[in-house]
């Protein structure tokens, strides 16, 4: 039956709406002990003594010396600096405010939080670095025997001083893409129990089981056949959640003591203890003709890696790759640096490289527009990619499968009603009004499956004549449940409710890589899609014996799940049949296919984002009236789904754009590191969106998916920055920074002013 | 320890408690009931939102001393055996919840603010659930969830 | 998340949580939404919490003569649905709906409130500026203070040891608007204005401009002597000691009480 493409409602609902959800916190373990960690209150210190002395009865303390464990990380990413490595208990230096100095055991959770007080770690406060910009001065080292802050360089070594040569308009500008916490609701949680084999099974609220039980193996040096990682239900991952310290303590810990072993991360502790996301600022200059067509684009880019990279470090690299956006600039010439600073490591969050990339472009266009006193769109226009071009290679090396660049925009612009937005405005501007209004564009394109990763799926019948799909993509919110289930069910010819999807358990799915990277649906997808072809056509030479025809005329009628021959409706055989008849002669597992699917590229999904804001220029407060989105991400299996996805990547995007950054203070402590005073917006803050849809199908596949799951927060915050300069133009502003909150507008305009 | 006496779903527990034990750590742990999340720890995010004599709380703000004589109600208690509550039913409809975490939280503010506005303005709507945040969904179905349900009373 | 260990009683009358407190440890304990947060984060360590919510007569809202009488115990929920309360003194129902949000207001108590002494709190702010009483309960008996001296620092009162406040009463007055500047709708005001016509004279009160609720005596005086709202409202930071957060700077947060003053007086209308 034909389901792709249908607005499908979700399997797994039900447990979640009715309180049945399996996150790891509500796994019932018995004889769990807990474990709490004791975090450094300082940003950079040198521990000189821990003190466990005052720990009750039955509690068990580690330090750093008591933990054979080796240092940790960085991932394995080209050119970040390997000696960066984290000691999972620090032993003589804590390089940032939660970084933890010691490890509490106890019977009960309450019994492990106040034994965690009872711990005194002598520290010894050395010099602090906060600002990138400082770290960069290498005077405050953070690895003295390093000898440098620098974690990793991207691009080119030297810069081209001809390179804007020729060029009638050259403009600069600098933009801050700000630290932000990725916020999943769930906070981690872990659970890790040896067996009387001695195979370790660790629980985990994460987004990569497989690689997860790679790493952990790796950590403990022991052999990954003897780890087992479970991950059932996550709420919520957006780049964060994968192995780290904490984890690898908590099975450290379930190996030492010899009893299962748990650990549930505070919101406090997740957000300095889980990693931050974007912390980088960039510099760009872009140069063309009088007229309109873009010549040249440099950024000059620094990473915040925080106390020990982590991909931040090269997320650079993305951002260089990414730097075109979605224009035909002939020369791109991109440099970055990656530093550590005192403070939390910075990770992957939803975008990963790609929003900063988007960010920088969309505003260096509007700024070469103001410059030749040129409309945004018109500008954009000029410098499209031509849908005819492509496949296309930018002057960033990276080469895009397929866009319409042009189109999205148009459909983005008639969805708002552009032109009437900027008679409002006119009319505003003329009566001085107390809220003006901005209108902000972006036209983006994103990479998905950067890596061009190969996926796992696994497809067989059971002897009900129903399916399961094991994947090696792993949903924390995706919906893979359902749109894996509408995949299979197509080509089976199966009802979707016949289907089960299977993921997350490494002892049942035989590899994976997870999910992140909008990667899942194009290559977990087209696995499961190709192996059930595989499937289907073994059970046509299946069916063909019994009907002693020839394969090649046996035809399955995927409306009705029956085969037959092409021609002859009947006699016909229906799966439940085969899959009895097969199982009565021990040959069911004849119908059972395991698949990797390579794909030859990634993909790249692209669009067009507008943004309405009325922004207060008294109390400088801006709000959020209208987002407009077209998002192309080629073939939408479940557009239910699929918008849910871009919904909440659009809310994240507005969230940096407006309201989010995650601070320290000069000596390092985090002065945002819970969720009253970190700025995450409520339903209140928001509007509702309005997507429009486009779909333009890859070649890179069968099912013709790109990814979605980040594009929202790509296109969304340059069109939502944009829109707030663009109101404040008649003021003179020609710049405010992220999040563009009320006191930033006020400041903007009393510059101006001055 | 202290004597409390709390009817959850419909069902009396006389039981002893600590007395800094939090009313959604006594759910989830004393009685099993793990459908209610802890999500923060400063009463900002509504993951833990339950029913207290027909209110809206955040049960990570309330003492389980506190709860004693209290009739509470959490997302277990709120279907009627298979059938699914109207609130449930529309948030399913409308795709409102994706990894689930913050859903009972936001299903159970959003009985409470039904019951005080059964024809609420979207605006009146997203004020109303003011109390609650989602990562995954950007607000936008949950909204549409609410809609619904008030409109099939 | 989980406070440290303490011991609970709950008072079956006044006479007996006044007793109760009498620890220099202890704390009353209401609807637990100014306590609670802090005793999680182990910024408060109470040996003792004094259970006052049972005392289920001390939450009322009714009619005293020309002023309106509010039980302690009375919640934020029922401020703002009481019929009395809205028709009486409107801005006090109105202020009670912007505080936090649903589910806070069906917890929190005006007596919490008050008694926390936050001066980012929007009740205080109201009840200043209408020069409200404050009816406090003790050892010695009953003491009644007006608003103007019952805040005395950040988050300090003039409650003695073992006093609770027990009620609430505040001024009949039509005109009066609460003007709330939030990041997000269930922040704390990083500026908030209170405006109302009380006897005769308007009366302008801040939310988190000092160590306290403030009176903004320079606008009021202006107005007294005749000034535009505009004009009158340039004065509303005259002494105040706005502090600087992740909400805002001092010198913003000067600015904004400027701005909302401004509307404020503009929303109360000419009288």
């Amino acid at each position: 039956m034909n389901v792709i493409g249908q607005r499908v409602v979700r399997k797994e609902d039900p447990r979640f709406l009715t309180g049945k959800g399996r996150y790891v916190e509500n796994l019932r373990l018995t004889d769990a002990l807990h474990a709490v960690f004791v975090r450094s209150p300082f940003a950079h210190a040198r521990i000189t003594g821990v003190d466990a002395s005052g720990a009750p009865d039955g509690v068990r303390v580690f330090a750093g010396a008591d933990v054979d464990l080796d240092r940790f990380g960085p991932p394995p990413f080209p050119g970040i600096e390997a000696r960066m490595a984290r000691p999972p208990v620090a032993k003589d230096v804590v390089r940032f405010v939660g970084d933890i100095a010691a490890v509490v055991v106890a019977e009960t959770r309450a019994a492990a939080v106040d034994a965690a007080e009872s711990v005194f770690v002598d520290y010894d406060p050395l010099p602090v670095v906060v600002r990138p910009e400082d770290a960069a001065k290498d005077e405050v080292l953070l690895f003295p025997e390093v000898g440098t802050n620098v974690a990793a360089r991207a691009g080119a070594p030297e810069l081209d001083p001809g390179f804007f040569d020729g060029c009638e308009v050259v403009v600069s500008g600098h933009l801050t893409s700000q630290r932000m916490a990725p916020c999943p609701l769930e906070p981690r949680s872990a659970a890790a129990v040896v067996d009387e084999q001695g195979r370790l099974t660790a629980w985990l609220s994460t987004q990569t089981p497989h690689q997860d039980r790679d790493t952990l193996a790796r950590a403990l040096g022991i052999d990954p056949a003897l780890v087992r990682v479970v991950a059932s239900d996550v709420g919520g991952g957006f780049g964060a959640k994968m192995l780290n310290v904490e984890e690898v303590l908590v099975a450290w810990l379930a190996r030492r003591l010899g009893r299962p072993v748990r650990w549930t991360e505070s919101r406090s502790e997740s957000m300095v203890a889980l990693g931050h996301g974007r912390a980088q600022s960039a510099t760009f200059t872009i140069g063309g003709s009088r007229d309109g067509a873009v010549q040249a684009y440099r950024l000059e880019i620094l990473q915040d890696a925080g106390a020990y990279p982590q991909i931040a470090a090269f997320l650079p690299n993305l951002t260089a790759l990414m730097s075109s956006g979605v224009y035909a600039i002939p020369k791109i010439e991109c440099t970055g640096v990656a530093v550590v600073t005192n403070t939390t490591p910075v990770t992957a969050f939803r975008g990963a490289g790609r929003p900063e990339a988007s960010q920088l472009i969309e505003r260096a266009m509007d700024a070469f527009a103001a410059e030749i006193g040129a409309d945004p769109a018109e500008v954009r226009r000029r410098n499209f990619i031509p849908k005819d071009a492509f496949p296309y290679e930018t002057a960033s090396h990276a080469t895009y499968d397929v866009g319409d660049y042009e189109g999205a925009l148009d459909l983005a612009l008639r969805s708002v009603g552009y032109d009437e937005l900027r008679a409002e405005q006119r009319r505003r501007r003329e009566a001085g009004a107390t809220t003006q209004l901005g209108i902000g564009l972006s036209t983006y394109v994103e990479i998905t499956n950067g890596g061009g990763e190969p996926e796992f799926g696994e497809v067989e019948i059971t002897r009900d004549g129903g399916a399961i799909v094991r994947t090696g993509s792993f949903s924390h919110g995706q919906g893979h449940e359902t749109t894996f289930a509408m995949i299979a069910a197509e080509r089976l010819g199966l009802p979707v409710e016949k289907v089960q999807v299977v993921a997350g358990d490494t002892d049942v799915v035989a590899r994976g890589g997870g999910t992140y990277g909008s990667k899942s649906t194009q290559i977990g997808g087209t696995a499961a899609a190709e192996a059930s072809s595989q499937v289907v056509e073994r059970a046509r030479r299946l069916v063909a014996d019994l009907l002693e025809a020839n394969p090649d005329d046996v035809v399955l009628d995927v409306g009705r799940g029956e085969f037959h021959v092409a021609g002859a409706p009947a006699p016909s055989v229906a799966w439940t049949e085969l899959a009895e008849r097969l199982f009565g002669e021990g040959r069911l597992e004849e119908l059972k296919v395991a698949h990797d699917f390579q794909p030859s590229a990634p993909t790249f999904p692209f669009g067009a984002h507008v943004a309405v804001v009325e922004v207060d220029v008294e109390t400088g407060a801006v709000e959020l009236q209208r987002l407009v989105a077209v998002d192309d991400a080629g073939t939408l299996i479940n557009p239910l789904v699929a918008h849910g996805q871009v919904h909440g990547g659009v809310a994240t995007g507005v969230a940096q754009a407006l309201y989010e950054e995650m601070l320290y203070d000069e000596d390092g402590n985090p002065v945002t590191a819970n969720l009253a005073a970190y700025c995450f917006p409520t339903p209140a803050e928001l509007p509702s969106w309005e997507v429009a849809e486009m779909e333009t199908p890859t070649p890179v596949n069968a099912l013709g998916a790109k990814g979605i799951g980040e594009s929202g927060t790509i296109g969304a915050t340059p069109a939502v920055q944009n829109a707030v300069i663009d109101a404040l133009a008649p003021y003179g502003v020609r710049h405010v920074e992220m999040p563009c909150n009320g006191e930033r507008v006020w400041r903007a305009l009393q510059e101006a002013r001055a | 320890m202290t004597q409390v006496s709390i009817t959850v779903n419909g069902t009396r527990h006389d039981v002893d408690v600590e007395p800094r034990q939090l009313l959604v750590y006594f759910l989830r742990e004393q009685l099993g009931l793990t459908g209610t999340n802890v999500g923060c720890d400063t009463s900002s995010c509504g993951a833990c939102t339950v029913l207290v004599d027909g209110e809206s709380v955040k049960s990570c703000n309330v003492l389980a001393v506190q709860a004693d004589g209290a009739e509470v109600t959490t997302i277990e208690g709120l279907a009627s055996g298979d059938e699914l509550h109207p609130v449930q039913q529309a948030f399913r409809e409308q795709h409102g919840l994706q990894c689930g975490f913050c859903t009972p939280g936001f299903v159970m503010a959003a009985v409470s603010l039904l019951r005080e506005h059964p024809s609420p303005t979207e605006e009146e709507i997203r004020i109303g659930l003011e109390g609650n945040l989602c990562r995954c969904t950007g607000y936008h179905n949950i909204v549409r969830a609410v809609q619904a349900a008030a409109g099939a009373a | 998340m989980i406070p440290a260990p303490f011991e609970y009683a709950r008072a079956r009358s006044l006479e007996e949580a006044i007793e109760l407190l009498a620890d220099e440890e202890a704390r009353p304990l209401a609807g637990g939404h100014s306590l609670l947060p802090v005793m999680r984060l182990r910024l408060s360590q109470p040996s003792l919490l004094v259970d006052i919510a049972g005392l289920g007569d001390l939450r009322y809202v009714r009619e005293d003569g020309d002023r309106v009488a509010i039980g302690a115990l009375a919640r934020h929920a029922d401020l703002e649905r009481d019929p009395v309360l809205r028709a009486s003194c409107p801005i006090l129902a109105q202020t009670a709906a912007e505080i936090g949000d649903p589910q806070v207001r069906h917890r929190g108590t005006i007596g919490g409130s008050v008694a926390h002494g936050d001066p980012a709190s929007d009740l205080p702010t109201v009840l200043l500026t209408l020069d409200a009483d404050v009816v406090v309960h003790g050892p010695d008996g009953e003491r009644v203070m007006p608003a103007a001296e019952f805040f005395t620092g950040p988050f300090e009162t003039a409650l003695r040891r073992q006093e609770l406040v027990t009620e609430l009463r505040v001024p009949k007055v039509a005109d009066g608007v609460y003007v709330k500047f939030a990041r997000r709708a269930q922040d704390w005001a990083t500026v908030a204005v209170a405006a109302a016509r009380v006897g005769g004279r308007v009366a302008v009160g801040l939310t988190s401009m000092g160590p306290t609720p403030l009176r903004a005596r320079g606008v009021e005086e202006a107005l007294a002597g005749g000034a535009s709202p505009g004009d009158a409202a340039a004065r509303a930071a005259e002494g105040a000691s706005p502090s600087s957060d992740q909400a805002g700077s001092a010198d913003y947060r000067r600015h904004l009480a400027q701005v909302l003053t401004k509307r404020a007086l503009e929303q109360l209308g000419p009288g």
